[in-house]
């Protein structure tokens, strides 16, 4: 596979492509007629999502360092380029776009009847931007895809919403737009700062990086960014926005507004808040405020979805109780807890879409989606109902499906750090039971009652399409989400890395342009011989040879944060 | 992936274990065992939805699916019948081959097969890997064996109910998740057939999910297993901080060696596992959702809730039996809560007329005695307990089965709106249902514990385990074992009283079915009451194999005729070793003599003597009593309505969690979020806005204001700088 992707030059062009792809669709979109709309949008998406799966490939999985790196000149005078690349933090996420993007143009073709052309172009313009955000290696081109997401998303929900979509999508934009001005000053002051030290003006993540910085200024700039994030996340108690946007948004804006626009914010938290200001967020204080605040969000929410009488509103509360597992995992400041949080991100990704792409379907049929108007619809609808309740299981976190993986490794990192945090963290396992199941008893099961539920059709083939390849990845990643974590870990693992090395004089020796990631490669050798050492004596048990998948990689596990 | 990633890893799997002793054990396709009920579940999981879509069809249309129109029963119909027993009947051969191929080696550590890494994040490391040893060899003959007789016996069971390729697709995945839980090597992986077999409980509970009441049942026992999940996971989290890893072997090398003995840590971790355990294996205080589970198909209620996963927190402690030798606090709590519950739910099952609440009643208190067992460190008693109370209890079952099922068709034919569960309106079904009546009989004497019954060597080895363990020479809380002896005998005594209840209303005295009704009971079909034949055989035979060393030499024993004496106990000692080489160390010499005085012959003699007492009692008063038909009978009072309302537990919880925390929840709803939050967001629109009105009020667009506000405004600065 490698081989033939090599042959056609894959690597330099795949990141600009997916980007620029989407940006082509829109035109194609809209240059034909409003019919065939949807049809071309579909297609298009389709071959950009068979296009990025090729980077599963081409990606090293034993390098923590941005790959596929390719930069351009965009405005020489600020030092701003349209530079690109991924890591294990990204690559995901990458992928996850261009595959919900397909979900949710394909769960739109009965929902959206008016002004297609301008909605599907739309959709394609939200996919371009958010794949940038998770490309960009520039903050400034960073920014600029960051804040571009936000509009097609305000006219998605401001044009095909419901009936209060101007409130929803106002409060979206200020929400978020005014959070993100924060992060603007923030990279601007580091912009300054870098140009002092280099001598030349610049932008580059890996220039940034390498900006000395006192603990003050840290403090400060953490905050700024750690705002603008966390209303994007969202993180309790800015949330509020969230349930109001998903429940005015059309279905393929709830699809992509939970699958990957909140997913910007927590991959903030990895990219930029963690490396940038490592002294900032190693503070006991910070650590403490950012994992209060997450776990409020796992148990305050839980407790508020699971009284909502809109099903979709229900959902998009929960969306807040599961990004708390992944701002707990970030601040819990181990290779566990990060990986574990990326794991939900996915994991929320596949599950919360799916959720609300089965919510839409549900209220093509009936034109409500109050849970009290249904009741007994697993009779009728017992395909619809299958996807529904694995989704749902897969969404609290039962083992076996990809839920579980994210929640487990995001609660067993912040446990090695935090144990009385983690404990409390750890009681989002049975509210989030308290939430679905209700729900799920109350539309699916109990008597058949209401005559217009037992009209209701069941799947159809463009559905059972759009859901099948959903639930058997929940599944998938169930069982196996090794050659996902394999990826992430070296990237991951700089990160830590990162922190725990950040002592001013660390961060001030450092020469720049130095890629900001250690090679991983060397530090697994370092680690590999107390670690080795230190295995149990019954672990010669299941390390058999031949049976692990990836060999060397799996020979030593290296416990990197000995506790503290 | 499943699929084929599992057929691959089949022939992948490479044994990592060592043995001393002659020969070694070589598996033969353990994998397959877990295998061949996923791809049970998968046929009939697919066969299920596409019966269910023609089905739907019709329950759109206004109607049914008719099962026996012309062209015969479908396929999707038909074939479940074959896969469903056929993949357990196979899972169960197979383990017969390793049990027999590991009878023949003296299996010192256990046997791993790795499959494939399941999670590695750099430095947490679990594979998907399955042990077997002689614990998980037990479990698996339990699990696969009375799978199959009660897979069987669904045939006739559910033969004619519309959803019947889903009730096997579901039972099916039960398996695969139970055997899961039993055969996996590390807590991470025994968690994934942990929770899955609460799903699946959850799904068969629900099974009829249109019915309300049965669909509150399957959410309130999903919710209140996790409860306990919670404890398992922190339990889980407790040790890896400790050991970095979670496979067992290491886990309890790690333990044995390194861990202080009642220390903070080994306490924490055994009292959160023991959490957990609570929920599954319903004790005090999460044993409230077993009672409402019975609102499943019975032989859900044989399998699920009788025989096998409720029983998986005895095995999980037994597993564990390092941890739990290691924190004698924990233990204690652990043989505490079991005798606590042992005798409480027993006092419950006085009183219930329904045939499978007494039962399930029933079931609590047994689980208690299994937990006393393996509280006192008879890790081995605890699981022959498990064992045969897995023969008799899923005969109790499968036999309440057969009743309800013979009840609900002559409740059918006149289409009389009684309860087909009701003990009061049965009655003198002996006549009726011969072999039901003889098998039950043979299931009542067992769990009553009468010589020489199975119930008799298990049961009463753990009363006299409880009561040696008090008189140990370093025992912890002596006072409070002798307390927990009394318990467990008390809770005997209610055990043969309530059952012999049971027996007596539902075969003896007169029927009170009704005249037109009775006509149509009839005994059970062959493919049911052999089931049930073969579990009577094993829970009056079963108890053979591990008859305790000193009643094994007395006449109890036939003076050493009784084959396979003690035989469990050596057979588990590879896995129970390093507890019991604890427990020695610390605790000394467990006594010879109960906690007053008697030797182990003179009170297994006292508590078959009880027993038979007691059933003699309870035949006399409950057979002198006149029942009547439910809809005629009086409401209980007094103390015996406390006792059927269940000691108003129920009612307790819902005042004190469940209503507390739904309105807490609309507070936080209505007042912190739409309130404080979104007042404030709102209040800022509105300022901002209001500022917004208040500049505005100076763009009036005529030049006379501009040039006033202009001249006040030069005016100010003026008086400013000059002054």
């Amino acid at each position: 596979m490698n081989a033939i992707l090599t042959a056609i030059g894959y690597q330099s062009w795949i990141l600009h492509a997916l980007i620029w792809l989407p940006v082509l669709g829109m035109g194609l979109v809209l240059w034909v007629e409003e019919e065939r709309a949807k049809t071309v949008a579909f297609w298009w998406s389709l071959g950009v999502f068979v296009l990025s799966l090729g980077l599963w490939w081409v990606f090293d999985p034993n390098s923590g360092a941005m790959q596929l790196q390719t930069s351009a000149p965009w405005i020489p005078a600020w030092g701003i380029n349209y530079s690109l690349g991924v890591d294990g933090i990204s690559l995901f996420m990458v992928l996850l776009t261009t595959f919900t993007s397909v979900a949710a143009i394909l769960g739109s073709f009965n929902y959206v009847k008016q002004r297609q052309r301008a909605f599907y172009a739309l959709m394609l313009m939200l996919e371009a931007a958010v794949v940038g955000v998770f490309c960009a290696t520039d903050l400034f081109l960073f920014y600029v895809f960051f804040e571009l997401s936000l509009v097609p998303m305000y006219f998605i929900v401001g044009i095909w919403g419901g009936e209060r979509r101007i409130y929803a999508a106002i409060k979206f934009f200020l929400f978020t737009a005014l959070g993100s001005l924060l992060m603007l000053v923030g990279i601007l002051y580091l912009f300054f700062k870098a140009k002092a030290l280099l001598g030349v003006p610049t932008f580059a993540y890996a220039d940034l990086l390498q900006v000395p910085l006192t603990l003050h200024e840290q403090i400060w700039l953490f905050s700024a960014f750690a705002l603008a994030f966390a209303v994007k996340v969202p993180i309790f108690p800015l949330h509020t926005w969230l349930p109001d946007a998903h429940v005015e948004a059309p279905t393929p804006g709830s699809v992509v507004l939970a699958a990957v626009l909140l997913k910007m914010g927590t991959y903030g938290f990895f990219r930029f808040v963690l490396p940038l200001f490592p002294g900032a967020a190693m503070q006991p204080t910070v650590v403490t405020v950012m994992l209060t605040l997450g776990i409020a969000g796992i148990i305050y929410t839980a407790w508020v979805a699971a009284v909502q009488p809109d099903a979709k509103k229900l959902v998009a509360y929960t969306s807040v109780a599961h990004m708390g597992f992944v701002v707990i995992g970030v601040f819990a400041l181990t290779v566990n807890g990060l990986q574990g949080g990326l794991m939900v991100m996915i994991s929320h990704g596949l599950s919360t879409g799916a959720l609300f792409l089965l919510l839409g379907m549900m209220y093509e049929r009936r034109h409500t989606r109050l849970i009290d108007a249904f009741g007994g619809i697993g009779r009728v609808t017992p395909w619809f109902a299958t996807a529904f309740v694995i989704t749902a299981l897969a969404s609290i976190g039962l083992p076996g499906t990809s839920g579980f993986v994210g929640e487990f490794l995001a609660l067993l990192g912040t446990f090695e750090t935090h144990k009385i945090m983690a404990g409390f963290a750890a009681t989002g396992v049975i509210f989030a039971a308290y939430y679905m199941l209700p729900m799920v008893q109350k539309v699916f099961y109990n008597p058949l009652d209401k005559p217009e539920s037992r009209a209701m059709k069941d799947l159809s083939h463009r559905e059972i399409a759009i859901l099948a390849p959903m639930v058997a990845l929940m599944i998938l990643i169930g069982w196996y989400p090794t050659p996902i974590l394999r990826r992430m870990e070296p990237s991951v693992r700089a990160v830590i890395e990162r922190v725990e090395s950040a002592t001013p004089a660390a961060t001030a020796t450092s020469e720049p342009s130095t890629a900001p990631a250690p090679n991983p490669t060397t530090d697994l050798a370092e680690a590999r011989e107390p670690s080795a050492a230190r295995r149990s004596p019954g672990e010669a048990v299941d390390a058999s040879p031949g049976t692990r998948d990836h060999g060397a990689h799996d020979a030593a596990h290296p416990m990197t944060r000995t506790t503290s | 992936m499943l699929l084929t990633g599992g057929t691959a890893a089949l022939q992948a799997g490479t044994e990592a274990g060592s043995q001393s002793g002659a020969g070694a054990f070589v598996p033969f396709l353990p994998g397959l065992v877990v295998l061949l009920p996923l791809i049970g579940f998968v046929i009939n999981g697919v066969l299920a939805l596409l019966h269910a879509r023609a089905s739907a069809v019709a329950v759109r249309n206004g109607g049914e699916l008719d099962l026996d129109g012309p062209g015969g029963r479908p396929l999707t119909h038909t074939l479940p019948t074959w896969v469903g027993p056929g993949v357990v009947g196979l899972a169960f051969l197979i383990t017969l081959v390793n049990f027999v191929r590991m009878l023949g080696v003296h299996l010192e550590e256990p046997v791993v097969r790795t499959y494939w890494t399941w999670i590695d994040t750099g430095t947490f490391h679990v594979a998907a890997a399955l042990q077997l040893d002689q614990l998980s060899m037990v479990m698996m003959l339990v699990v696969t064996g009375v799978s199959f007789l009660i897979h069987v016996f669904s045939v006739g069971y559910m033969g004619d109910d519309p959803a019947y390729p889903r009730y096997f697709a579901y039972l099916n995945l039960f398996v695969f998740f139970m055997l899961t839980l039993v055969m996996a090597s590390s807590y991470a992986l025994m968690f994934v057939g942990w929770e899955g077999v609460g799903l699946c409980s959850y799904l068969l509970i629900g099974f009829w999910f249109t019915d309300r009441e049965k669909a509150d049942a399957g959410k309130k026992a999903f919710v209140v297993n996790r409860i306990g999940d919670f404890g398992f996971l922190v339990a889980m989290f407790l040790l890896f901080s400790r050991f970095h890893t979670l496979d067992f072997v290491p886990v309890f090398h790690g333990a044995a060696a390194g861990l202080a003995y009642g220390g903070g840590l080994i306490t924490a971790i055994t009292l959160f596992f023991f959490l957990g355990a609570t929920g599954k294996s319903a004790q005090i205080p999460l044993y409230i959702w077993l009672p409402d589970a019975m609102a499943g198909p019975t032989p859900v209620s044989a399998l699920i809730h009788a025989a096998t996963m409720v029983t998986a927190g005895v095995y999980m402690v037994a597993r564990s039996s390092v941890l739990y030798a290691l924190s004698p606090v924990g233990s204690a709590t652990v043989a505490g809560v079991g005798a606590l519950t042992a005798f409480f739910a027993a006092t419950i099952a006085l009183k219930q007329y329904d045939i499978k609440k007494v039962l399930a009643y029933s079931t609590v208190s047994q689980l208690g005695y299994m937990f006393v067992g393996v509280g006192v460190g008879a890790y081995a008693a605890g699981i022959f307990h498990l064992m045969t109370h897995a023969f008799f209890k899923g005969l109790l079952f499968l036999g309440a089965g057969a009743i309800i099922h013979s009840m609900h068709h002559a409740l059918h034919h006149t289409h009389s709106h009684a309860d087909a569960q009701d003990m009061r309106n049965m009655g003198g079904l002996r006549k009726y249902m011969p072999i039901t009546w003889i098998v039950m009989w043979v299931a009542t004497l067992a769990i009553s514990g009468v010589w020489p019954f199975a119930g008799f060597f298990s049961k009463d080895e753990i009363i006299w385990q409880a009561g040696a363990f008090g008189g140990a020479a370093h025992a912890p809380y002596p006072r409070l074992y002798t307390f927990y002896w009394i318990l467990a005998l008390a809770a005997a005594l209610l055990t043969a009283f309530y059952m012999t209840r049971l027996m007596v209303m539902t075969f003896h005295g007169p029927n009170r079915t009704g005249t037109e009704e009775s006509r149509h009971l009839r005994e059970t079909p062959a493919v049911m009451w052999i089931p049930l034949v073969t579990l009577a055989a094993l829970s009056l035979f079963g108890g053979w194999i591990n008859v305790p060393e000193k009643l094994h030499q007395s006449f109890l024993g036939l003076f050493g005729a009784l084959p396979m004496g003690e035989w469990m106990h050596h057979w588990l000692e590879p896995v129970t070793a390093a507890a019991q080489q604890i427990q020695a160390t610390h605790l000394g010499a467990v006594s010879e003599s109960a906690p007053f005085g008697g030797g182990e012959v003179l009170w297994g003699v006292v508590s078959f003597l009880l027993a038979v007492a007691v059933i003699a009692f309870a035949w006399r008063m409950v057979g002198s009593r006149k029942y009547v038909p439910a809809e005629e009978s009086p409401a209980d009072t007094g103390f015996a309505r406390v006792l059927n309302r269940k000691w108003y537990v129920d009612e307790l919880y819902d005042t004190i969690v469940v209503r507390p925390l739904k309105s807490t929840s609309r507070f936080c709803w209505k007042v912190i979020d739409a309130g404080v939050i979104d007042g404030i967001v709102n209040g800022l629109g509105y300022l901002a806005r209001g500022l917004g009105w208040f500049g505005s009020l100076f763009q009036t667009g005529t030049v006379n204001t501009y040039a006033l506000i202009l001249s006040l405004g030069v005016l100010v600065i003026l008086g400013v700088v000059i002054f």
